[in-house]
């Protein structure tokens, strides 16, 4: 695409890029597997379709639909990637892998290790969540910090198709098991299309906008609601640099330490709550090798502590926004 | 059943050569943790013998095999070097995973020994994924789930019979009943035989006396069978019964002193070995060499642990991912 100048660039949505980048990478390697509740195309390709055409392209024997059982899901790939295969697990919800953590946590984070290197688990585990679709306290939650404590997994959480597809494929690729966070309300978001076979680096975070006044590091959703945020921030004179971190294990340190050096004020936006968060670990290292040069302390912007409420109103108020975003960095300015 | 497989004089003679060093380890292991040559959560196998080694004289170095942290017994009948064994639970550089495992997580990729776990249930699900790898490459592998009658009664072990079932994966799921999970009985956690559970799921199940050679060989030889042919999963439930506590060091005063003194009256070991020798299959001196070499493999390999290193602290950093830590 980036040869065509004269043609508007192509555009597609985070659904289809983790589709191409899913089919792509079938295409170009057989130990490439798919498994998870409904994602065969005679059960509609998952509940979005996010897996839609993979069984019918590639067979049902790559494509397998499962019964509603997390832990076998999980311990499947686990098992098949033990002898080279690359499976590509989906856990619907990022809720319903709480009732998947012993295979996740105790076994597909640790086999490397306890083995001692003699096996290893090259899985991806995808899920999706997010707030806005109403879904109520079971639904939603964004739980990537559980799983980000862990030693032995990587935690990725695209905000475009471009990252999504470029991500998806550094995630089958990875030797060592890899969750990759899917924002469920932004699936349909048209923007620029990724181009095949592109790769986006695991641990690698993304500047969005270039500041000198303050940093403000974001992942998933919360991308859209700060890059507004920025603008209003340009308008009342505060120049914000905002950086999309991309991959929340392991984070992108360099860059988001070399952000805030030079800025002095940082603050970390997620839709998980705030307690014991990301944002906590990131303010923790910042204080640890930036104290002195920071301006201001450094704030975080997450869900408020309670389950994600239902009532249309709550569930807005529960998820940090624009007006919050623009509101914090101004207080950080003060 | 009639016409059931009966292993030749050869095959028998293995079977007990693995059953005397099942148990010949055993009494080392508790020996070298008395006597404080060594510090491990140790849990005994011993009066469980006879199940992996009827098992795994079917199986090839190619086959797999998922166990938990009562597993010594599953490993060294799958071929695990005793070498390895040791320099691992004593946690050295030379162990299979060097010493970052330690005994509940002991890996021996090379004799198809892939997980063994300490958390209870957890092989079944894994060794579905094993038993589909093998599927989908069609190469003939089979895979044995081994867990305790305890591991039965947790929700793993319904997902992994209900997906074996419904994929038909070639995997053998081996219930260990050794009448005991931790101190409570197992008759005080259930009131269906797990072998009948195998009815729920539609795939066959037998409750087999997993203390008799023969009855061991043919279940589990026909359930391999069955699944090197394509032919699904087998849940085996082998009755057995658990000589020591749950974990050394543990004074098993909840175990019923009358059933226990009956069980290891019976021991299985000493009892195989009679019949071998009554049979004419083997001779005493036979027997007592081959005692001796296990004994004399013992000491090499507790030697041999001992004297290695323990692993550099620079490993904290490695393993974790595929690229080392900074
Ligand atoms: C999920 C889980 N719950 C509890 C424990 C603690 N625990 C370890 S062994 C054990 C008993 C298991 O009994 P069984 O499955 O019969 O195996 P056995 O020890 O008799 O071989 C328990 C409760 C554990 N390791 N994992
Ligand atoms: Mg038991």
């Amino acid at each position: 695409m980036a040869t065509q100048t004269a043609a508007k660039p192509a555009k597609a949505n985070i659904l289809q890029a983790i589709n191409a980048a899913i089919a792509d990478a079938m295409e170009a390697d057989d130990n490439v597997v798919v498994l998870g509740e409904d994602v065969a195309d005679p059960e509609e390709g998952g509940v979005c379709g996010v897996t839609k055409g993979l069984s019918s392209r590639f067979g049902d024997a790559r494509v397998r639909s499962t019964p509603i059982s997390e832990q076998a899901i999980v311990g499947a790939a686990i098992g098949a990637s033990l002898v080279g295969f690359k499976p590509v697990a989906e856990i619907m919800l990022m809720n319903f892998t709480t009732v998947a953590m012993d295979m996740i946590v105790n076994h597909a984070a640790k086999l490397r290790f306890m083995s001692g290197g003699q096996t290893h688990v090259p899985i991806v585990i995808r899920t999706m969540t997010g707030t806005g679709f109403a879904s109520g306290g079971q639904h939603c939650d964004y739980l990537e910090a559980w799983f980000a404590h862990t030693a032995g997994i990587k935690v990725v959480a695209p905000s475009s198709p471009r990252d999504a597809y470029g991500l998806m494929r550094s995630a089958i690729d990875d030797p060592d098991p890899v969750l990759f966070i899917e924002n469920l309300p932004t699936y349909w978001t048209p923007a620029e299309a990724p181009e095949k076979d592109h790769r986006v680096p695991i641990g690698k975070a993304n500047l969005l906008s270039e500041g000198n006044d303050v940093t403000i590091i974001a992942y998933a959703r919360m991308i859209q609601e700060a890059m507004p945020a920025v603008a209003q921030l340009a308008e009342a004179g505060i120049s914000a640099e905002l950086i999309d971190l991309r991959t929340i294990a392991p984070w992108d340190r360099d860059t988001v330490l070399a952000s805030v050096a030079k800025t002095g004020r940082a603050m970390i936006v997620h839709e998980a709550v705030t307690p014991f968060g990301v944002g906590a670990e990131i303010a923790s290292v910042l204080n640890e090798e930036l104290f002195g040069k920071l301006k201001a302390p450094v704030k975080r912007l997450g869900g408020a502590f309670c389950a994600v409420p239902f009532s249309k109103p709550l569930e807005t108020a529960f998820a940090p926004q624009t007006a919050d975003i623009a509101a914090a960095a101004k207080a950080l300015m003060a | 059943m009639t016409n059931r497989a009966v292993p030749d004089a050869g095959t028998q003679i293995e079977i007990y050569r693995r059953m005397a060093l099942i148990k010949a380890n055993d009494e080392r292991s508790r020996k070298v943790i008395m006597t404080g040559r060594l510090v491990m959560p140790y849990y005994s196998p011993r009066g469980q013998e006879v199940i992996p080694s009827a098992i795994s004289v079917n199986l090839t170095d190619e086959d797999y095999v998922c166990t938990i942290y009562r597993g010594s017994h599953d490993q060294l009948a799958k071929g695990l070097p005793l070498k390895d064994l040791w320099a691992e639970v004593a946690g050295r550089t030379t162990g299979t995973c060097k010493g970052k495992g330690g005994p509940m997580h002991v890996t021996y990729p090379t004799k198809g020994i892939m997980v063994t776990t300490g958390i209870v249930g957890s092989t079944m699900p894994i060794a579905n994924g094993l038993a589909w790898a093998s599927q989908l490459r069609g190469d003939g592998r089979v895979t044995v789930a081994n867990f305790g009658d305890g591991a039965a009664n947790i929700g793993a072990f319904h997902e992994s019979l209900n997906l074996a079932s419904v994929w038909k994966l070639p995997v053998i799921f081996v219930c260990q009943n050794n009448e005991w999970g931790e101190h409570t009985a197992y008759d005080k956690t259930s009131n269906v035989r797990v072998a009948d559970r195998a009815a729920a799921y539609g795939i066959p199940g037998e409750r087999v006396d997993g203390n008799d050679p023969f009855a061991m060989y043919a279940a589990a030889r026909e359930a391999i069978e069955r699944a090197r042919a394509g032919e699904g999963p087998t849940l085996i439930e082998a009755m057995t019964y658990r000589f020591h506590g749950h974990v050394f060091g543990d004074q098993d005063a909840y175990m019923d002193k009358e059933r226990k003194a009956r069980a290891m009256a019976d021991d299985p070991v000493p009892r195989f070995r009679a019949r071998l020798i009554a049979d004419g299959v083997a001779s005493e001196e036979q027997l007592a060499e081959m005692e001796a070499g296990i004994e004399a493999q013992i000491d090499e390999a507790v030697e041999f642990a001992l004297a290695s290193d323990f692993p550099g602290v620079e490993e904290l950093k490695r393993d974790v991912f595929a690229e080392e830590l900074n």
